[in-house]
């Protein structure tokens, strides 16, 4: 966005401070336009005909940096792009990372719809959410209109996730568009050989397309002037993801400087980023290299600039990992780390339910609710201001102390004697070594639980005395 | 409103017409061509219909001439399609491309140089390794165009005094050595390729063997003459106990330049410093993931207790992936950015320990414990790409040095790292076709 201050951006509001938007005053709006939190629209008053000239004025100055391209239809809708800065900790990165997996038209009827449930039904469980694959890719192998057709209707019918469509081929993807152009498919791709075709293709159908010009910035650049000049300006910009050696530094460089001339304002070559780590099959044919290597690259890009990537192996470990550095990337960097400390219920404890100790980091408490709540343990946990840092850190760095547990007991105004009927502390396992300092602070009965709280099920079964 | 007339009408209209007859004609409102009334074309009416409209075509395109506009732009593009008319607020389509030049500037905010960091030291300078490491020195971002890295990234393997229980997929490259340091230092540096190794003295610990100083300082020495590597001395993160272990390390590891892991703010760092000081060490300046208290130390280790800045590393802390590793990365990105754009209480190369990523339950964990989740698939092949996707992170936030576990692991971690260094040659790939390739 073209302005750095709330006070750039009050200046274009009404400015009687209404509260319609939900934040009292005109200048607390200005700053959550700033930092990206409410949008111009969430502003009623603006949007009258009075002040049409000023929304107009400055929804062009918020504008993100980076264009922003939607594929895909209704509640399955992916944006991509959006950004507005280089380092995730200047503000945030928006729109994560699509990742798009693929299948192609030479797969027999029964391996294709396995392979598109497997891709739509993937799922992960993660802080409260689940985290799952965006896209399905489907590639031309055979180069023959009608057999594409046909495979991306059978995809289309197996999955509402949104598609990429992939040859290089006009007649082919035509024959592709034609059975789903309902769905607002990315197309891909325009090169030196094909763009008037593909453009032509692009405007008939109104689908985003991708440009694909390997390690070539100049054609890259070109083209997209060529076809913003045409009037088409849902661009994806592929500019070639070469798997190894000085051919992948080369490519590593070429989404730096694209990105940067982007963010610093260069607005023809500022749209979204494609990666393909799918290269990563052409150099290597066992499949388990291949697939390590696949991620490598997918990671590279999802930590410099890549807005959309194409993707081959759906083995777990890939999609784990892929899904994983794809979160910490995005996350939001503003977001608290920690929860508040405080004694917490987890179902519907009695004086018999056990009573478990862990940090107030985020993360750390999320992972273990989520691991109680799931087994349908009903119980006591108890967050600890540990400065928002994890159990073993917080031991190591004095964080975590038997008096910070004390503590934290009595600002929750929680007495263990008379609140359970056992007086007993269940430390996390990372955390043993406080054993006797905290039975001499609290004067309860300590017990160590397992180290990861994936395994309290187990200890219960195992080691918990008032069972059920 | 439009007015509707028949293909033979405008074939009249224009018949016999020239550039000439045109002067002063105007066109006024929407031409449209209705075709859709009636039912089926028979073909021969499709055919003198079709010859019409061309006709037609030829005329209207004299009048756009007339008019300026350029009419051979739309026709080589639209050549060959089946689309039948033209919109006429459709895009129009180009005929060549246009060119431009890609240009983008150097990050002119990057104008400082991270601290060079040596570690080891051979004959020559008194000690016994065969090599020296240098880490530090970049003036950008680690792989960027803006300026070459001057020092590839290495990687340390880890080395425990005592059996410790690690997960599965690790623990099978180490049975054999797992009760002889020395043993398993060779086997790190012959077999598994490590540039340097790391000797946790963890025993000493006092809630584990509580193995005095000079005990654990024999088990330094061994592995000094094991291998001839540099080396990093870690103690067992016991804040009353490392002082004093990593004190006794030092002097007899005196003249080597090993790496003493670690000073932190909540032991007695001065300790630590003053040893390395006179031992002639770099010290690990480790906090935990918060740059205001990295600052802090950093300003400690240099004002207070004199340590020479080529003797400072940083370890900010790493979480794993999925647990913490966005703060470690962020963490490290303004740490480095911090240095570069000059404050000189940030700018020294950073280490990492990667082998945190093991504690992440899906680099370990036989299946998942939830319930609601996909199936984790093997293992042993999550934990190590978990321990790989971890190092590869922090290397791009400019992490200079890797403390590693898994043998395999560290070859994939080398492989891009040195790749991105610009060291790896490989054959060139055409991906120019790449879809119908796979």
């Amino acid at each position: 966005m073209k302005l750095n201050s709330p006070l750039q951006a009050y200046k274009y509001l009404p400015g009687d401070n209404c509260g319609k938007c939900g934040v009292p005053t005109c200048m607390a709006f200005a700053s959550h336009l700033i930092e990206r939190s409410l949008k111009l629209t969430d502003c009623t008053p603006i949007l009258e005909d009075k002040h049409k000239a000023k929304f107009i004025e400055l929804e062009e100055l918020l504008a993100p940096e980076i264009h922003e391209v939607e594929i895909g239809v209704g509640e399955r809708v992916v944006k991509i792009g959006g950004d507005d800065v280089l380092y995730r900790h200047k503000l945030t990165f928006f729109n994560q990372t699509a990742l798009a997996y693929d299948v192609w038209d030479t797969m027999d009827e029964e391996n294709l719809v396995d392979r598109v449930n497997r891709i739509k039904d993937f799922s992960k469980f993660y802080v409260g959410e689940f985290l799952k694959l965006d896209m399905i890719t489907v590639r031309s192998v055979s180069d023959e209109p009608d057999k594409f057709a046909d495979t991306v209707k059978k995809v289309l019918e197996a999955s509402d996730l949104p598609l990429v469509l992939c040859s290089f081929n006009p007649k082919v993807l035509k024959a592709g568009l034609e059975v789903a152009m309902d769905r607002n498919p990315l197309i891909y791709a325009a090169t030196r050989g094909n763009w008037q075709e593909v453009a032509k293709l692009a405007i008939e159908y109104d689908v985003p397309v991708t440009l694909f010009a390997p390690d070539d910035l100049d054609l890259l650049k070109s083209l997209t002037k060529t076809f913003t000049e045409m009037g088409i300006e849902k661009l994806v910009l592929d500019p070639g993801t070469f798997p190894s050696g000085k051919q992948l530094k080369t490519t590593f460089e070429n989404f730096l400087k694209i990105r940067r001339a982007g963010i610093e304002g260069d607005r023809d070559i500022a749209f979204p980023l494609m990666a393909v780590p799918l290269t990563a099959w052409m150099m290597h044919d066992d499949p388990l290299s291949a697939s390590y290597w696949e991620t490598v690259l997918a990671s590279l890009f999802t930590v410099r600039y890549g807005d959309i990537m194409l993707l081959h192996s759906i083995e777990p470990h890939s999609l784990l990992s892929e899904l994983h550095i794809r979160d910490t990337i995005y996350t939001d960097p503003r977001k608290p780390v920690t929860v508040k400390p405080d004694v917490y219920e987890v179902g519907s404890p009695t004086a018999d339910s056990p009573f478990f100790v862990t940090t107030n980091f985020a993360l750390t408490y999320y992972t273990v609710e989520s691991d109680l709540s799931s087994n349908g343990i009903d119980c006591y946990l108890m967050a600890v201001d540990t400065e928002g840092i994890g159990v073993e850190a917080a031991v190591a760095g004095g964080q975590l102390t038997a008096a910070k547990i004390k503590k934290g007991l009595e600002d929750a105004d929680f007495v263990l004697k008379e609140d359970t009927s056992h007086n007993i502390i269940i430390l996390p396992g990372l955390a043993a070594r406080l054993q006797g300092d905290v039975e001499d602070e609290t004067a309860a009965k300590v017990m160590i639980g397992p180290p990861d709280s994936g395994r309290i099920p187990g200890w219960m079964d195992e080691k918990w005395p008032l069972i059920k | 409103m439009t007015k509707k007339i028949k293909l033979s009408n405008l074939t009249d209209m224009f018949k016999g017409m020239d550039v000439e007859a045109l002067e002063g004609v105007t066109i006024e409102g929407d031409i449209e061509l209705d075709l859709s009334g009636g039912g089926v074309f028979d073909s021969t009416l499709a055919y003198s219909l079709g010859h019409e409209a061309a006709q037609i075509a030829v005329h209207l395109v004299n009048i756009s001439r007339l008019l300026g506009y350029p009419v051979e732009q739309i026709f080589a593009g639209s050549m060959g399609t089946e689309s039948a008319v033209q919109d006429v607020s459709a895009p129009t389509l180009l005929n060549d491309l246009l060119f431009s030049k890609f240009e983008v500037s150097n990050a002119e905010e990057w104008k400082h140089t991270i601290q060079e960091v040596t570690l080891g030291a051979t004959s020559a300078d008194g000690g016994t390794r065969k090599n020296t490491i240098t880490i530090g020195g970049e003036n950008a971002l680690p792989y960027y165009f803006d300026s070459p890295m001057p020092h590839r990234n290495y990687v340390t393997m880890d080395v425990f005094d005592m059996p410790i229980s690690m997960a599965k997929a690790v623990r099978t490259h180490y049975e054999d050595v797992m009760n002889d340091p020395a043993e398993w230092a060779k086997k790190n540096v012959r077999e598994f390729d490590a540039d340097m190794v790391t000797i946790h003295l963890i025993s000493t610990d006092p809630l584990i063997n509580d193995t005095p100083p000079k005990e654990a300082a024999k088990v330094v020495e061994d592995v000094l003459q094991a291998v001839d590597v540099p080396i990093v001395i870690g103690g067992s993160g016991n804040p009353e106990k490392d002082p004093e272990v990593l004190e006794k390390a030092a002097e007899v590891a005196e003249g080597e330049r090993v790496l003493l892991a670690s000073a932190s703010l909540n032991l007695d760092y001065a300790r630590i410093a003053e040893a390395a000081n006179t031992y002639g060490h770099a010290v690990l300046s480790w906090t935990q993931l918060e740059i205001n208290a990295q600052k802090e130390l950093n300003r400690k280790l240099m004002k207070q207790c004199n340590v020479p800045r080529e003797n400072i590393v940083m370890d900010p802390t790493t979480a794993a992936l999925g647990y913490g590793l966005d703060y470690a990365y962020t963490n490290m990105e303004r740490i480095r950015l911090a240095g570069l754009m000059g404050d000189e209480e940030l700018s020294f190369p950073m280490s990492s320990g990667t082998t945190n990523a093991w504690g992440a339950r899906e680099a370990w964990m036989t299946s998942s414990p939830l319930k609601q989740d996909s199936d984790w698939g093997p293992r042993e092949y999550r934990g190590p790409i978990w321990e790989i996707v971890t190092g590869l992170s922090l290397s791009l936030a400019g992490n200079d040095l890797f403390m590693m576990m898994h043998p395999g692991s560290v070859q994939v971690l080398k492989e891009i790292t040195q790749t991105l260094f610009g060291s790896i040659e490989n054959k060139s790939i055409d991906i120019n076709n790449w879809i119908g390739e796979i």
